[in-house]
């Protein structure tokens, strides 16, 4: 097991290696250098300082010289100064944004483990039934609803007309003065729809799978033997199929991370919460080249952590891969 | 066997629409006001919370490049001088300044017993810091170029600096707006960018730096010690929401007390009673303008009265009313209307579809099925306008309109802006552009329509060349004498008219909006935000404790 | 043992007895008719801007209202079908044209160049799908031709894996031993042998892809990087409509809809092919 989760860990590095190779070319295909955007068709500026601001970001080095400085660099997770002026290091930059969204993955993770497993098994047991059907519908809802549109209806219903949920940011102005639990409550409410929006876009994965798995589990003989032993139709279900096809579904939360991520580009936009997702896109429209960098890095490192757990997860549960 | 319907899609849908269209108003508002009980007296205290789209980078404006940066500085920072309500130049950090008859020595007699936020005293010293920094090359600053007109600065006592330049320069007196730096705080940072400080400023100006939470908010509190007296608003909070529908959600429900309101929300979201109780609108001329630009040197557009024909053929009144709703103002030139230097009655291009058609004939172009030819080349072109701005969208769609009934073909295409710089406007690969203009107190524009300035990477990227206006530039930038400067420019519109090197299409009016219970503000030639320390809401109307 | 034309009786059978799948079915095919024949659902033109009807609610003139300038909002979407529909296909028939590609050259000649290759699939599967089509449509100009490139070279992964696995499993196969002692070409192989059993996978990922593929770029218009206006796309009308949401609901609402909608029938079809396809779940 130690074996196997080991060579896991050694596959990554070619891995790692990969994608910042992918990711630096691809980024330095783009037309227009990182300084445009202080200086291009700014009257006050010219070109002399234009050329020493290329000096100052080290842009006048070929291209594999700028590569491996960026690997080294990296390699002891420095992912060097952001090209914005604010010229902080990206990886404090992305420091601060990581811990608000991996919150809110994570619980959307949550949700989505809590209605989805249900739904999934309860379809199954119940297959071709009305909440078969309904529960299909509902869970392609959210499979086929774009991400954005949701999300605005949801702010308009609960925030404006209803009033019941604030509508951006992850703390009101006056979260300072609150209490320990008055701070929970607030965060709670702030987070309540973008991980409600998550979630809902995210359920139908689990759910279609849990199902589909669920299905398979029943029609095998030992359930069929069960039965036959006269136990009664609860616990059958309950406890000997949903076990053994609960176990793949849950290294698939694992898997679900880089939708995760990606999605949360537009709900952090829209509900202004400042996280990963909204940092990427200014880092894209800025074209600051390390801080896209290692929001990609970062990304893919966070999906290849989720991938190794999905396939401990999964050895784990599959007695086979186990011993070997 | 059951049947599920195939409608049960449309369910969720339904319940959707009926949820939007059913309900009336949203939420109730503040409490209402009754103005004739509340005593309109200046008190201290309360908040007001801003609502900006973009984030600040940086609190040091020399290193920092966008609006929203510039505008938290403000509130820290003072520089030499400033505008006042009708945009022209007084006094802030300086007392009072005197020009020499030759136009070259400027000598600013800086304000006695001011302080920095820190206590230490504010001196020449630290004008001449601001000075010797602004030219160093270790400062990343895009503005070092009009303090490399220095020949000679010299601070010959604590409330005196002078400086010299080599030729008498009138937009000099307006770069000394730059924020002052303090030298105690800096000195032992050659980078300033890289300082403490530009996280935390400490500055002379009416509001204290709290805290900056990135990406998210900034906090100040007033100033008690500011030398123009403390600031009423107790404090300011500018919250990042990056989605203007958002904002307004957030202005209506209490979130936020002030932000810039587009078009369509100034014209149809505001204009219930419910939210004329809770809101002062307002409307003013902003200072920038739209145009299209032609490639000057492009074989249709070489020749001007194509470009007038364009100028007849689009109808600028249905860009105002479809862009704007109404709410702006035709542009004849590159200056605002209402600012000294705008000329009022230079040639007026109305919309005139007719009279296009007739330039066009006489420059040799002939209609056939609908289009027009010449040489056997239809009238086609490609505008360019960068991706993301629905108001330059929106104008390239109307104008794309205008020339098809004149029979141009007129394509469109929006291009992600450094992109757009790089590969389009730099190397000069366009043949026309939709962009704008934002314009500063200082009417001097040497540097869009000089003919010096066209090398690449410079303004004047549609090639204007005209001997008169460059003649014309130059004296207006070397007189300080305002008749003298007018008449320049006066001039120089003239022959923009006539020439249309872009046709100047509209100026989009500002759409603040502010929370009621905040009194105190004037709408003047500079907008509102010039006399923000003197804002203030009376006691009963305060919604923050803020403790001093 | 089954000839394939029972086979392929069972699975039609199947398909069309779940009444979800052919709801799903029929709704692209409505999607297919608004497309193609946009002329019968609309006789406005959607690009005339008339500035004195904007955004005006839905009435007889407009059933379903005006946009921001005037332009009638139902012949928008309808046109717009056409770019989802394009964008879809296109996205997606590269994608699976390179999957194709990689899978059967990584299952067929296997060891290193199966090693790289997948390799190489793994990398692109690190990186979150959405910052990546970002990054790149970012930097070069938003344009359809673009944005179908792009998502296609970023979806190809599967189909690369289903191909592969399934050139392995019917490799080692003893008929196609004997079709090689016979001289079959390599390309017969992958023609008479190892496509038609991929078929089905393959169906439902490309039917899933459309729907993914028409979600991103609705999704991309949204931010301001995908079809750029006046040519009219559900995503962008979206993008304005964002703007004007509260008080002319309807700029929200029908893009919205149709591309719910349009989701979910390749959603639902997609899910219904691999049911019916799917040999385990017998009886049902």
């Amino acid at each position: 097991m130690l074996r196997f989760v080991a060579r896991r860990l050694i596959l990554t590095i070619p891995l790692l290696v990969g994608i910042s190779l992918i990711s630096f070319l691809m980024i330095h295909m783009a037309p227009g250098g990182p300084i445009s955007l202080t200086t291009d068709l700014n009257p006050r500026a010219t070109a002399e300082a234009r050329t020493r601001l290329e000096k100052y970001y080290g842009l006048d080095k070929p291209l594999h010289v700028q590569y491996g400085r960026w690997l080294a660099r990296m390699a002891t997770l420095d992912f060097g100064e952001s090209f914005s002026p604010d010229g902080r290091p990206v990886a404090e930059k992305i420091r601060e944004r990581i811990p608000i969204t991996l919150t809110i993955n994570i619980l959307s993770m949550g949700l989505i483990f809590m209605v989805a497993i249900p739904i999934g098994i309860y379809s199954a047991v119940r297959q071709g039934s009305l909440f078969d059907r309904v529960s299909t519908v509902f869970v392609f809802t959210g499979f086929s609803i774009p991400t954005f549109w949701l999300a605005l209806l949801l702010m308009i219903l609960f925030g404006v007309k209803l009033g019941w949920l604030p509508i951006s940011g992850i703390g009101s102005l006056e979260y300072h003065s609150l209490t320990v639990m008055g701070k929970i409550a607030d965060r709670a409410r702030h987070l309540l729809l973008p991980v409600l929006l998550a979630g809902f876009t995210g359920l139908a994965g689990m759910s279609r799978y849990m199902r589909s798995n669920m299905l398979e589990v029943i029609r095998q003989d030992y359930i069929a033997s069960a039965r036959a032993k006269g136990l009664p139709e609860r616990r059958v279900i309950y406890l000997h199929a949903m076990r053994n096809a609960i176990l793949p579904v849950i290294t698939i939360l694992g898997l679900s991370v880089p939708d995760l991520l990606g999605g949360s580009v537009i709900f952090e936009t829209i509900f202004a919460i400042p996280g990963m997702g909204q940092l990427f896109y200014q880092g894209v429209m800025a074209r600051d080249y390390p801080l896209i960098m290692g929001i990609l890095t970062i990304g893919a490192f966070l999906t290849l952590l989720g991938n190794l757990l999905a396939d401990v997860g999964y050895a784990l549960a599959d007695p086979r891969i186990r011993q070997g | 066997m059951r049947r599920t319907p195939r409608r049960i899609v449309a369910l969720p849908a339904l319940i959707l629409l009926a949820v939007l269209t059913g309900c009336g108003s949203g939420k109730k508002e503040a409490q209402p006001e009754n103005a004739a009980a509340v005593p309109d007296v200046p008190a201290y205290g309360d908040m007001i919370v801003e609502g900006s789209i973009g984030g600040i980078s940086g609190f040091l404006s020399a290193v920092t490049s966008d609006a929203s940066s510039h505008e938290a500085a403000g509130y820290v920072f003072n520089g030499l001088v400033r505008y006042d309500k009708d945009l022209t130049l007084e006094g802030e950090l300086a007392k009072s300044w005197e020009v020499s008859p030759d136009g070259r020595r400027i000598t600013f007699h800086l304000r006695k017993g001011v302080k920095w936020q820190d206590g230490a005293p504010f001196t020449s010293e630290d004008v001449m810091f601001t000075y010797r920094r602004m030219i160093d090359p270790r400062t990343p600053t895009a503005y070092a170029e009009d303090f490399k007109q220095v020949r000679r600065a010299s601070a010959p006592d604590p409330y005196t600096f002078v400086v010299e330049y080599a030729r008498s320069f009138a937009p000099a007196l307006a770069s000394w707006g730059m924020h002052v730096l303090p030298k105690h705080l800096l000195e032992k940072h050659p980078d300033i960018s890289k300082s403490p400080l530009n996280k935390k400023p400490v500055g002379t100006g009416p509001y204290r730096f709290v805290e900056w939470k990135t990406g998210e908010k900034v906090v100040y509190d007033a100033n008690p010690d500011y030398f123009e007296g403390k600031p009423y608003i107790a404090r300011v909070i500018t919250r990042v929401i990056p989605d203007q529908a958002t904002m307004f959600l957030e202005l209506k429900s209490g979130g936020v007390d002030i932000m810039t309101l587009t078009p369509p929300q100034y014209t149809r979201q505001t204009d219930t009673p419910d939210f004329r109780t809770s809101f002062n609108k307002y409307k003013y001329l902003a200072s920038a303008y739209t145009y299209l630009g032609f490639r000057l040197s492009h074989p249709f557009f070489k020749d001007r009265r194509v470009r007038q024909a364009i100028a007849f053929a689009a109808d600028k009144k249905a860009l105002i009313d479809g862009v704007l709703l109404g709410l702006g103002q035709e542009a004849t030139g590159p200056y605002k209307p209402g600012t000294w230097a705008y000329n009022p009655n230079v040639r007026k291009y109305t919309h005139d579809p007719a009279r296009a058609k007739a330039l066009l004939a006489e420059a040799g172009w002939k209609e056939k099925d609908g289009t027009l030819v010449k040489d056997g080349r239809p009238f086609e072109f490609t505008v360019l306008t960068n991706a993301g701005n629905e108001a330059r969208a929106k104008t390239a769609a109307i104008l794309q309109q205008n020339l098809a009934e004149i029979g141009i073909t007129m394509k469109i295409r929006t291009v992600e802006w450094a992109a757009f710089i790089n590969q389009f406007i730099d190397k000069r690969d366009f043949d026309a552009v939709i962009l704008g203009w934002s314009l500063t107190p200082d009417p001097d524009q040497y540097d869009i329509w000089h003919s010096s300035k066209t090398g690449p990477k410079e303004l004047n990227f549609v090639g204007f060349a005209n001997p008169e206006v460059d003649k014309l530039l130059e004296e207006g930038r070397s007189t300080f004498d305002i008749e003298k400067r007018k008449k320049a420019y006066f001039r120089i519109q003239e022959i923009l008219a006539e020439e249309q090197p872009y046709v100047f299409l509209f100026v989009p009016d500002a759409l603040p909006v502010v929370q009621k219970r905040f009194h105190g503000i004037h709408p003047a030639s500079a907008g509102i935000s010039y006399n923000f320390p003197r804002w203030y809401v009376p006691k009963a109307l305060q919604k923050y404790r803020i403790q001093p | 043992m089954r000839g394939s034309a029972g086979i392929r009786r069972d699975f039609a059978r199947r398909l069309l007895r779940n009444r979800l799948t052919v709801a799903g079915g029929l709704v692209i095919v409505l999607f297919f008719l608004v497309a193609a024949f946009p002329a019968l659902f609309t006789s406005q033109n959607p690009d005339r801007i008339d500035v004195a009807t904007i955004l005006q609610p839905p009435s007889a003139a407009h059933p379903l209202g005006t946009d921001d300038l005037g332009r009638d909002v139902l012949s928008r979407v309808v046109y717009g079908a056409r770019v989802s529909m394009k964008v879809g296909f296109v996205a997606v028939g590269i994608a699976t044209s390179v999957g194709l590609v990689i899978g059967l050259l990584s299952g067929f000649y296997g060891r290193r160049v199966d090693a790289v290759l997948m390799r190489f699939v793994d990398i692109m599967l690190c990186f979150p799908t959405f910052f990546l089509i970002l990054s790149v449509i970012a930097f070069l100009s938003p344009s359809i031709v673009n944005i179908m490139v792009v998502i296609g070279l970023t979806g190809w992964m599967g189909v690369a894996r289903l191909v592969r696995a399934e050139t392995l499993s019917i490799k080692e196969r003893d008929f196609v031993a004997a079709a090689r002692a016979q001289g079959a070409g390599t390309l017969r192989i992958v023609f008479r042998h190892i496509l038609p059993n991929a078929l089905a996978p393959i169906l439902v990922a490309a039917t899933l892809g459309v729907a993914g593929a028409i979600l991103t770029e609705s999704a991309l218009s949204f931010l301001g990087i995908g079809v750029q206006p006046p040519t009219p796309s559900w995503g962008n009308i979206l993008t304005v409509g964002k703007n004007y949401i509260e008080f002319a609901w309807w700029l929200s609402l029908f893009p919205g809809l149709a591309i719910l909608i349009t989701v979910l029938g390749y959603n639902l079809l997609g899910e219904g092919i691999r049911d019916a396809a799917d040999p385990r779940l017998k009886g049902r």
